[in-house]
C-alpha cells in the first residue's frame, strides 16, 4: 500500500474515532457522512481540511454523554 | 400556529389603516429627490459550507449611499434585505456593545456597526471575515477556540474568605480605577485576529483579548488567586509570544490598549 499523506491519515483517524465512538451510541449514520464526500478531489486540501474540522467538531459534540440519540 | 396566522391576517385585512407600509428594521435615510444617486460598490467575501469544494469568492453589490444609513452594518443589512438574502453575518446591538459584527473592513479589523462607510464612491469597500479564523459561512468566523481560551483563564472572581459583614466584596475607588480600560472589553476578537503572533501560535498563545481579560482579573483587588493566575501564565507560550507588535491597540474598535495590559502582565511576572 502506498504511503499515506498526512491529510489522508487525519481522515482515517477521524473514521477510526467514529468507529470507536459508535459502540456507545445507537444507530448512527457516520458512514453516510464520509460517503457523501467521496467525490472530493484528493488535492482539494482546503475542502478536506474544512470537512475534517467539521467532522471532528461533530464527533466531539456527539461523544458527550448527554447525547443519547441522533436523528 | 395556523390559527394564529389566520387571525392576524383577518385583523390586518379588517384594519388596513393601522398597518405600516413597511417595517423599518435598520437605519435608512429618506432620499431627497434633487440629489444624484451616490452609488458605491461593496465587495463581500462569500463562501458557502454546503458546497465546500467551491472556492470562496468576492461578490460585489452596488448601493445608493443616499438611501443607506451611515455605517457599514447598515449597508450590510440593506444588502441582505434588498439585494441578497443569502448573505450571512452576525449582528446584534448595532451600537458597538455586543461585539458580534467584528469583521475585516477595508483591511482593518473593526466592528461593522462602528465603522462609517467611506464617502468616496469611486473606490470600492472590501469586507472580509476576521483574518486567520476558520470561516463558518460568509462573514461568520468560528470563535470556538477563542472562547475556549477565554474559559481557560477562569474569568470570574475567585475568593475564599467572606467579608466580615456578609455583604458584597467592597473596593476602594482607587482599586476600582485600576479596572478602567480593562472591563470595557467586549471580546469581539478584533485585536487577537489582527496579531501576527496569534496567527502563527493561536494554539498556545492566548492573544491580546484574552490577556487583557487575564490582567483584568490579576488587577482586581478582590481576587485572591493572583498567585495561581500568575503561575498559569508563567510559561514561554501564554504571554511571551507577544512581541509588542501593537496591532491590537491600533485596531481595537473600543479604543482600549491590550498592548499595555500585556506589558503590565509581563511586569507582574518579572518581579
Amino acid at each position: 500500500m502506498a504511503r499515506l499523506s498526512g491529510l489522508q491519515r487525519d481522515v482515517l483517524s477521524l473514521y477510526r474515532k467514529c468507529l470507536r465512538e459508535i459502540r456507545n451510541k445507537p444507530e448512527t449514520v457516520y458512514r453516510a457522512e464520509f460517503q457523501k464526500h467521496l467525490s472530493v478531489n484528493k488535492k482539494d486540501f482546503s475542502t478536506i481540511e474544512y470537512l475534517l474540522r467539521k467532522g471532528n467538531r461533530q464527533l466531539e459534540l456527539y461523544a458527550t454523554p448527554g447525547i443519547r440519540n441522533i436523528r | 400556529m395556523a390559527s394564529l396566522r389566520t387571525t392576524s391576517r383577518l385583523f390586518a385585512a379588517s384594519r388596513p389603516m393601522f398597518r405600516p407600509a413597511f417595517a423599518r428594521t435598520y437605519a435608512t435615510v429618506e432620499p431627497t429627490p434633487s440629489e444624484q444617486p451616490k452609488m458605491k460598490t461593496f465587495k463581500v467575501y462569500r463562501w458557502n459550507p454546503d458546497t465546500p469544494s467551491e472556492k470562496p469568492q468576492m461578490q460585489s453589490y452596488d448601493l445608493d449611499l443616499n438611501k443607506t444609513g451611515p455605517m457599514m452594518l447598515d449597508a450590510l443589512i440593506r444588502i441582505k434585505n434588498e439585494l441578497d438574502p443569502t448573505l450571512t453575518f452576525r449582528r446584534s446591538c448595532r451600537e458597538g456593545i455586543c461585539g458580534s459584527c467584528a469583521m475585516n473592513i477595508d483591511g482593518v479589523n473593526t466592528l461593522a456597526c462602528l465603522c462609517r462607510i467611506p464617502t468616496d464612491t469611486k473606490s470600492e469597500s472590501r469586507i472580509y471575515p476576521l483574518p486567520h479564523t476558520y470561516v463558518v459561512k460568509d462573514l461568520v468566523p468560528d470563535m470556538t477556540h477563542f472562547y475556549k481560551q477565554y474559559k481557560s483563564i477562569k474569568p470570574y472572581l475567585q475568593r475564599d474568605t467572606p467579608t466580615e459583614d456578609g455583604l458584597e466584596f467592597r473596593q476602594s475607588p482607587e482599586d476600582r480605577k485600576k479596572l478602567d480600560g480593562l472591563y470595557e472589553c467586549i471580546l469581539c476578537a478584533c485585536c487577537s485576529t489582527s496579531c501576527p503572533s496569534y496567527w502563527w501560535n493561536s494554539e498556545e498563545y492566548l492573544g491580546p483579548a484574552i490577556l487583557l481579560q487575564s490582567f483584568r482579573w490579576l488587577a482586581d483587588s478582590r481576587d485572591e488567586k493572583t498567585a495561581e493566575r500568575k503561575a498559569a501564565l508563567d510559561n514561554s507560550m501564554s504571554v511571551y509570544r507577544c512581541h509588542t507588535i501593537l496591532n491590537c491597540t491600533r485596531t481595537c474598535p473600543k479604543g482600549l490598549n491590550p498592548g499595555r495590559a500585556i506589558a503590565e502582565i509581563k511586569k507582574m511576572l518579572a518581579v
